[in-house]
């Protein structure tokens, strides 16, 4: 069985470093990911189960260990070789247990909840976050009966979603898919589930200004988070949710998704200012102004220096900018977050929220935003393993390609027919060299 | 030989190609066999003295007003406002007519002992003029006198403290102007009547008002029923004004009306072939053209607008009058007629129009998008009495480059009404229910208008609503040479050349429309029969 393998490989590594330098993913054939032969993984105890991925979507995580611009601090949070890939629907050949103890027949579909918490570590007691529920805060990734990750997808005794040979997962991380509801669908969840716990964990208010920087997979999952959940009372509604997207194609689905205005991300300041009704420091450019009020909260979905220097200079006073995005190591001005007592807060992963006072795992919430947005609209194109280098450059250049969630497909036996922007990417070729 | 009146052209196999203004430059088109070409009348001649002229107007009043000195004593309180960078265009070779006027005024004033005198800017919702423009249109002597002792103001629409609410008309509009305007003893008002849309009660009504009154009128309801602007009797836009205006009247404000109107004489001689029949274009006219064009070529955008910006226009005095409001207003719109105004038989299917570089709102600036359409659909479709030049459900083709460009501290509201309003609607009266009041109350366009030099923020809007009409009335809007992309936005269609505009057109009135080219400027008024 085929699987993509990624390699401790320092030589590789540094390769990748430098080919990415000319654009993300391009240096998918010399990074630490191969193409190899695969067995499934040993399940690690019983409460264990197989599971069979048939799509797993390529994060901006994935292509930034590929490009090997991580950051450092995930150095002891990973193990080598990992099966990339965290964003799984599959299913489970043998049956299984789901997270909230239902059965599973054999060959139901699930997606899979990624986080390696204390339970799926075999670990009692649980750490303090697990027992609260809160998994994405587990002290204990690096610990327990299988070696460190912090998710599937990171963890050498697990597999992951870029594997025909399989994963394990625990009980706890499986969630079945509703009757109805695509696979393309369900392979958003898992950003989904990120972008709702970062919607909840902001605590918006009725009526606040929202803006949301940036429109790629997790901007556009949280304009759909934000939207959703308002319309179902999960959370207050905002007032304007002012998305701002680099490219035409981003933009209108942010609008579909429920923005209220999505524009170029050079036009976010003025529409934010506008929307807040704020002044603005300094003499009125036609770009970006620095606003004196600004947005309730902000959404970096970026996590790059510019992004965030963005996100404070659009916050209100008081105001919070919570990172979606992956940041690594940057450089941010941060006088302003101490003058204007700006909250800058990390949204990651997920768990158990709380919208209302109810209890309810993340993942419920993501199916709920998944079925009510279609977010298989995002889902752009899918690969086989065997064409995963071309499937890391299209994944790392989507915005620019039209394209937002790329995916592998692993029951794809030949290459799928070709995507409409791969086939306009060939005209284009065509018409250049002819 | 006496000036020749306004033309009206039939384009045969002979006729050479016509000129098309387009931004800061000109291009030569060759219209189809048939086309009709309006032409202004050649400038009539400008009165002998100018200083005596404007002394006789002020001693001989129209309508039942006191000539001037008789209203002139000691201890009374004079305001003398006057018209502001709007007007006119180009701006003119100095002296300038405000400068003019009031020189004249002042001289009076003091002859009488009138210690309180202010000079007040009619800005309206306009921009702040600067210290160069104040002085260009006053002259130093009176800037010099007045501004350094704070006696030199801008109307502030924003400045709740100088503001009086006079009460509202019969249709319940709401009459807010300029406090110090309103409890003066006299009030004088210094027009320049570049077109028949300007002055009577529309000058202290709009140009001394605040958002509060000024919605009653600036809006798409009263817009599209003005058909047109440059009819009064057939205005809304002007019957809300003179109801507003009598009521100012009516509680007591003695307004003193001075009108001044000008030759079309508008380029310098360096252009003058600008204003001359193609036909009659001489070896040095074909020679600046062709100089002027290949230069202009090479030209960045940003001289080529200073260029541009820095042409002073030698109209000259036509006619000054003063007195009471509405007689003065007759007498003005006779004279502006009798300049301007061109008889043409019967509508066309397509009318063509070259756009140049400046409007009311640009002196100084840039011409951005919502300013061409409101060029084009505002001003030159409406320069009409009778019925408009195009039928209805006919096409307009304009010429302009169009650049998707802002001057951001003239107009931060457009940059803002061009990406989240016009990407949302185009429809004035969508817009007027969605979104105008928000950018009405916006306080940092209110900072801007209020301590910049920043059109206030409802502007954009205003611009939008002047071509209420003719977006209502047209089949389609076409603009040849312009940025696709701010073009699209505008909701117009973009054309690379006027054949791609014609075969465009096409589509809306047919194979073998009817055209007609509004040749302006120099401006002209097409009196449609």
């Amino acid at each position: 069985m085929k699987g993509l393998l990624f390699e401790r490989s320092l030589p590789r590594f540094a390769a990748s470093r430098l080919v990415a330098s000319f654009g993300s993913g391009r240096g998918a054939g010399v990074s630490p990911l191969r193409l190899a032969d695969l067995e499934q993984p040993a399940l690690p105890g019983d409460d264990w189960h197989r599971v069979q991925p048939r799509l797993s979507g390529i994060c901006g995580s994935d292509l930034a260990t590929i490009d090997g611009r991580s950051s450092r601090y995930f150095e002891e949070l990973v193990s080598f070789p990992f099966v990339p890939g965290h964003e799984v629907v599959g299913t489970v050949p043998d049956g299984a247990v789901a997270a909230d103890g239902t059965a599973l027949a054999a060959g139901a579909r699930v997606v899979l909840e990624p986080v390696l918490g204390c339970r799926a570590r075999g670990l009692d007691p649980l750490c303090p976050a697990c027992a609260a529920g809160r998994t994405g805060d587990c002290e204990a990734v690096a610990f327990g009966h299988i070696r460190p990750g912090l998710q599937t997808g990171f963890c050498a005794d697990t597999g992951g979603g870029w594997s025909s040979a399989g994963l394990v997962a625990h009980s706890t991380q499986l969630h079945p898919v509703p009757e109805g509801l695509a696979d393309e669908d369900a392979v958003t969840v898992e950003p989904l589930a990120c972008a709702v716990h970062a919607v909840l964990a902001a605590a918006i208010d009725d009526g606040d200004v929202v803006a949301v920087i940036g429109a790629g997979t997790l901007g556009l999952a949280v304009t759909a988070a934000l939207a959703q959940l308002a319309a179902r009372g999960r959370t207050a509604a905002p007032g304007a949710l002012v998305v701002g997207a680099r490219y035409a194609h981003q933009r209108r689905l942010a609008t579909e998704l429920g923005a209220t205005t999505a524009l170029p991300e050079d036009q976010l300041a003025r529409a934010v200012r506008r929307r807040s009704r704020s002044l603005a420091l300094g003499p009125p450019g036609v770009g970006s102004l620095r606003l004196a009020g600004g947005a309730d909260v902000v959404f970096d979905c970026v996590g790059s220096a510019d992004s965030i220097a963005q996100s404070l200079s659009i916050v209100r006073p008081r105001g919070k900018v919570v990172l979606v995005g992956m940041p690594g190591r940057t450089t941010v001005d941060l006088a302003g977050l101490w003058h204007r007592e700006v909250t800058l807060m990390g949204a990651y992963a997920y768990g158990t929220e709380h919208p209302g006072g109810e209890a309810v795992p993340t993942f419920d919430l993501a199916f709920e935003v998944a079925a009510a947005a279609r977010t298989g609209r995002l889902l752009s194109a899918t690969y086989p393993l065997e064409r995963f280098e071309e499937a890391v450059a299209h994944a790392g250049s989507a915005g620019r390609r039209g394209a937002v969630k790329i995916a592998f497909d692993l029951e794809a036996t030949a290459p799928p027919p070709r995507s409409k922007d791969e086939d306009e990417d060939e005209r284009t070729r065509r018409r250049r060299r002819s | 030989m006496s000036p020749r009146p306004g033309f009206v052209l039939e384009v045969d196999r002979s006729t050479p190609p016509i000129l098309f203004w387009h931004g800061e430059g000109y291009r030569l088109e060759r219209l189809p066999e048939g086309s009709r070409v309006v032409y202004a009348p050649e400038p009539l001649p400008s009165v002998d003295d100018p200083v005596a002229a404007v002394r006789h107007a002020l001693l001989h009043p129209l309508g039942d007003a006191e000539p001037l000195p008789a209203l002139l004593r000691p201890g009374m309180r004079l305001t003398i406002c006057f018209d502001d960078i709007s007007l006119p265009l180009p701006p003119m070779v100095a002296p300038d007519n405000r400068q003019l006027v009031i020189e004249e005024v002042l001289d009076m004033a003091a002859a009488a002992g009138v210690d309180d005198v202010r000079l007040i800017a009619a800005l309206a919702l306009h921009r702040r003029m600067t210290e160069e423009e104040l002085r260009h249109a006053l002259g130093d002597r009176v800037y010099d006198a007045f501004a350094p002792h704070g006696l030199l103001t801008q109307h502030d629409a924003e400045d709740a403290q100088d503001l009086v609410h006079l009460g509202q008309t019969e249709l319940g509009e709401d009459v807010e102007i300029n406090k110090r305007t309103a409890e003066s003893d006299l009030l004088v008002y210094v027009n320049i009547n570049l077109v028949a849309m300007d002055g009577g009660h529309k000058s202290v009504a709009t140009g001394l008002a605040s958002y509060r009154s000024l919605r009653h009128h600036h809006n798409p309801e009263t817009m599209v029923h003005s058909r047109s602007f440059m009819d009064a009797p057939a205005s809304e836009l002007h019957s809300s004004n003179w109801r507003m205006g009598r009521l100012i009247a009516a509680s007591g404000v003695k307004v003193f009306q001075i009108e001044t109107t000008l030759n079309t004489n508008t380029f310098p001689p360096a252009f003058e072939f600008l204003q001359r029949r193609e036909w009659e274009w001489s070896l040095r006219d074909r020679a600046a053209y062709l100089a002027s064009t290949t230069a202009l070529r090479r030209t960045p955008d940003r001289l080529k607008q200073q260029i541009f910006h820095s042409i002073k226009s030698p109209h000259a005095l036509r006619s000054v009058q003063a007195g009471e409001v509405e007689a003065v207003h007759d007498v003005t719109t006779s004279h502006i007629w009798e300049q301007q105004g061109v008889a043409v038989a019967g509508q066309t299917d397509i009318l063509t129009m070259g756009l140049p570089y400046i409007c009311p709102y640009n002196v100084n600036s840039i011409m951005n998008p919502i300013l061409v359409a409101c060029t084009g659909l505002g001003y030159f479709f409406n320069m009409y009495r009778g019925q408009p030049l195009v039928r209805e459900g006919g096409v307009v083709i304009m010429s302009h480059p169009t650049p998707w460009a802002f001057h951001p501290s003239h107009h931060p509201s457009y940059i803002d009404f061009f990406e989240q309003v016009l990407t949302e609607t185009t429809d004035p009266v969508e817009m007027h229910k969605s979104f105008e009041e928000s950018f009405a109350t916006d306080p940092w366009y209110i900072h801007l208008y209020r301590t910049g030099h920043a059109y206030h923020g409802v502007h954009p809007f205003y611009m939008w609503y002047w071509c209420a009409h003719a977006l209502a009335h047209l089949g389609r809007v076409i603009v040849v040479g312009g940025d696709p992309a701010a073009v699209r936005r505008l909701g117009f269609s973009p054309a690379s050349s006027m054949d791609d505009a014609l075969e465009m057109a096409s589509d809306v009135v047919g194979p073998s429309p009817t055209l007609t080219h509004f040749h302006v400027p120099p401006l002209l008024l097409a009196d449609v029969r």
